[in-house]
């Protein structure tokens, strides 16, 4: 049997950052696709300031909502001290997209809540998923401020790439 | 499976709005529980759908009575609760199986293997057994939806009550689910029966052999059943998994056999005797209790691995499958993990910082308050389960030579706190009991509560007056105060725990969260 090609993504972060909102629409997004997507998080108490992780697998047909080795292909962390978490969970060929939250919090400046947002925009850069895919699913999933979210999100995916 | 296909019918749920879709589409016309991580959104979900009369009750007891009499009564019903949670219902949940149903009664208890939100990992399969009930495992969010549904023809087939166990990981796990239609179930008519449903011993003695004889008929249902599943490739290996560790080992050994159990009780003995004939070397995967492992071993089939007892603690993961495979134990590992905090303008931080000034010792519950036990409060000293912060109050109360404090929240005492009150009374215990009124079920997302005045539809309702009520339990004193009034509030309890009366102080003061939503809106 030929091992199934999935993506895995890592979103992390402290509570209250948005981190299972963002991943929330990665998952639409790739769905919306035509992607078998499972996205596992934690809720209660540990969403109280705690730490907090949700990870995305998507691809033709996902078994297991963890990935097998724990290792993934991206790091979408939100919070540079919770960087160290899981830092040695990236594949050979992951990328770590901490280096791109300086340039999102320079962009979003006093709007901290759009971080989560500009990340997105970046990531989106490295996944061959549509961006109509990415907008419906911010559509789908925000229910306020709509139109900003989707400018944060093309600054991000216009960032993407670049370092 | 034809999940990779754009389809305007596809949604993102998570197992716990995949079940209650299910039920809906079942027919379901009532629903309740009480609120607790990982189970909560299943009632949320039912709460948006006019077709089902559904309710937040009181506590599990309540909530698991008035599901199954309304399923008696003629209505597809639902009770969902977490693991701890069907504990307060064990007694009714113990003596539902000699009753029966007349309409399907689906009874849905979420584990926590892991703990990320409770105090204990007990495994609610060992209750399917002991209540004699047929038990269910989906391993995703998208057999969560099959499954009630089955659990619902099921339940009617055999009259009984079946058990849906579900854990974190499936209700908190979301995946492309397809909705489909409802089905609407007509009322089945209520014919009284003194037999079936007057437990006096005479009748209930009659249950137990009827029981007896319909749990043998679901044994041997369970043994054709397709929800459990032989699926043959190398023969050199093969697992017997249930739940999502099913999914672990299927992406890590793609290429064994496996027997994938979707009904764990009554134990399909004969399927597993048979696919240990086909299969050389066979693994028991399942997390938390030797559940699968106790029945299976006294099978005495001779080539079969069991996990190390190591691995009953915890959250089994898809790492943890090879180290089973090799014999190993489970390595703790400490992980580096922000703890949760109560947040920036949280009432209960008024409320800790004065108890550790006091130098009080305080008896907690459950809720968000319990974080009054970490820094930099370090001000709550028990927590044993919902309304211990009065019953450790008064026990502890008895046995030590210094003030003790009891301290509940506002939706834990309507839970079961009240009881405890009314035997301190009894009792003539003396002492302060706080009452942390937030005004919601804060630590699960702020659900409605008799206290509130609110029903889980949002509908105004009568509104319990918790004043009231912990003076018609026996309060010598009962004061209302805002936290947010130090001194007040620090003056009003140093002079409350000097006294020799029993005294309740309702610290009213409503969740930063609640004002912030109520803000959006």
């Amino acid at each position: 049997m030929k091992k199934i090609q999935i993506t895995d993504v890592i979103f992390y972060g402290v509570g209250g950052q948005g981190v299972l909102t963002a991943a929330e629409v990665m998952g639409w997004a790739a769905l919306l696709n035509g992607h078998h997507v499972k996205k596992t998080e934690v809720h209660g108490m540990a969403q109280r300031g705690g730490s907090v992780e949700s990870f995305i697998r998507f691809g033709k047909q996902v078994y297991s909502p963890l990935p097998v080795d724990s290792h993934v292909d991206f790091l979408v962390c939100l919070h540079p001290e919770e960087h160290v978490r899981f830092k040695d969970n990236l594949k050979p060929r992951g990328v770590d997209l901490i280096k791109y939250l300086e340039k999102a919090r320079e962009a979003v400046a006093d709007k901290k809540q759009f971080t989560n947002t500009f990340m997105l925009g970046v990531l989106s850069h490295y996944l061959s998923i549509p961006e109509s895919c990415w907008l419906t699913a911010m559509e789908k999933v925000f229910h306020r401020s709509i139109e900003e979210n989707k400018a944060f999100f093309a600054q991000g995916r216009k960032m993407g790439g670049s370092l | 499976m034809s999940l990779h296909r754009k389809d305007e019918n596809l949604f993102l749920f998570s197992g716990n709005e995949a079940l209650a879709q299910g039920a809906y589409e079942s027919g379901l016309q009532f629903a309740a529980g009480y609120p607790g991580t990982p189970s909560t959104e299943i009632i949320e979900y039912l709460s948006h759908l006019k077709e089902v009369d559904c309710q937040w009750s009181v506590n599990e007891k309540v909530a698991f009575e008035v599901a199954l009499a309304a399923a008696i009564g003629g209505k597809r019903s639902l009770y969902a609760s977490k693991h701890v949670g069907l504990n307060v219902a064990m007694d009714s949940l113990m003596t539902s199986s000699y009753v029966g149903v007349n309409a399907g009664f689906v009874i849905v208890s979420c584990d926590d293997p892991g703990m990320p939100s409770s105090q204990n990992e007990q495994d609610s399969r060992c209750f399917a057994k002991v209540a004699k009930i047929p038990l269910l495992e989906p391993s995703s969010p998208s057999e969560a939806k099959e499954f009630v549904k089955k659990a619902f023809e099921i339940s009617e087939q055999f009259d009984i009550p079946v058990m849906v166990r579900m854990t974190t990981r499936i209700c908190h796990t979301k995946e492309n689910v397809a909705l489909g239609l409802r089905t609407e179930i007509p009322v089945r008519p209520f014919g009284v029966n003194a037999q079936k449903y007057v437990m006096v011993p005479r009748n209930a003695y009659q249950r137990h052999i009827n029981l007896e004889e319909r749990l043998v008929k679901l044994k041997a249902w369970a043994e054709k059943t397709s929800l459990n599943k032989i699926e043959i490739s190398d023969k050199k290996i093969g697992f017997i998994a249930n739940s999502v560790v099913y999914f672990y080992a299927k992406e890590s050994y793609p290429e064994a056999s496996f027997l994938k159990l979707g009904m764990s009780f009554p134990f399909p003995e004969n399927k597993v005797k048979d696919f240990c004939r086909k299969v050389k070397k066979v693994f028991v995967l399942e997390e938390l209790e030797p559940f699968l492992e106790e029945h299976i071993r006294a099978l005495g089939v001779k080539n079969v691995q069991f996990k190390d007892p190591s691995f009953r603690v915890g959250e089994l993961r898809p790492e943890d499958i090879l180290s089973i495979v090799k014999g190993k134990k489970k390595e703790h590992k400490k992980t580096i993990s922000r703890p949760p905090s109560l947040c920036l303008g949280c009432p209960h931080r008024f409320v800790f910082d004065l108890l550790k000034k006091l130098n009080v010792v305080v008896a907690g519950d459950i809720g968000c308050y319990t974080l009054g036990f970490s820094p930099p409060y370090e001000s709550l000293h028990t927590c044993l389960c919902m309304g211990s912060g009065i019953t450790f109050f008064e026990g502890l109360s008895r046995s030590i030579d210094k003030k003790v404090v009891g301290v509940i929240g506002d939706s834990t005492f309507v839970h079961s706190g009240i009881t405890g009150l009314i035997n301190a009374a009894y009792n003539k215990t003396k002492g302060t009991i706080l009452i942390l009124d937030n005004g919601t079920t804060a630590m699960t997302g702020g659900q409605s509560h008799p206290a509130t005045g609110t029903t889980v539809k949002g509908e105004l309702t009568k509104q319990l007056s918790l004043e009231a009520i912990a003076q018609a339990a026996g309060a010598d004193t009962v004061d209302v105060i805002d936290p947010a009034k130090h001194q007040e509030f620090e003056e009003l309890l140093r002079r409350r725990i000097e006294e020799n009366n029993l005294s309740v102080i309702i610290v009213r003061r409503p969740c930063i969260l609640l004002i912030k939503s109520q803000k959006k809106q």
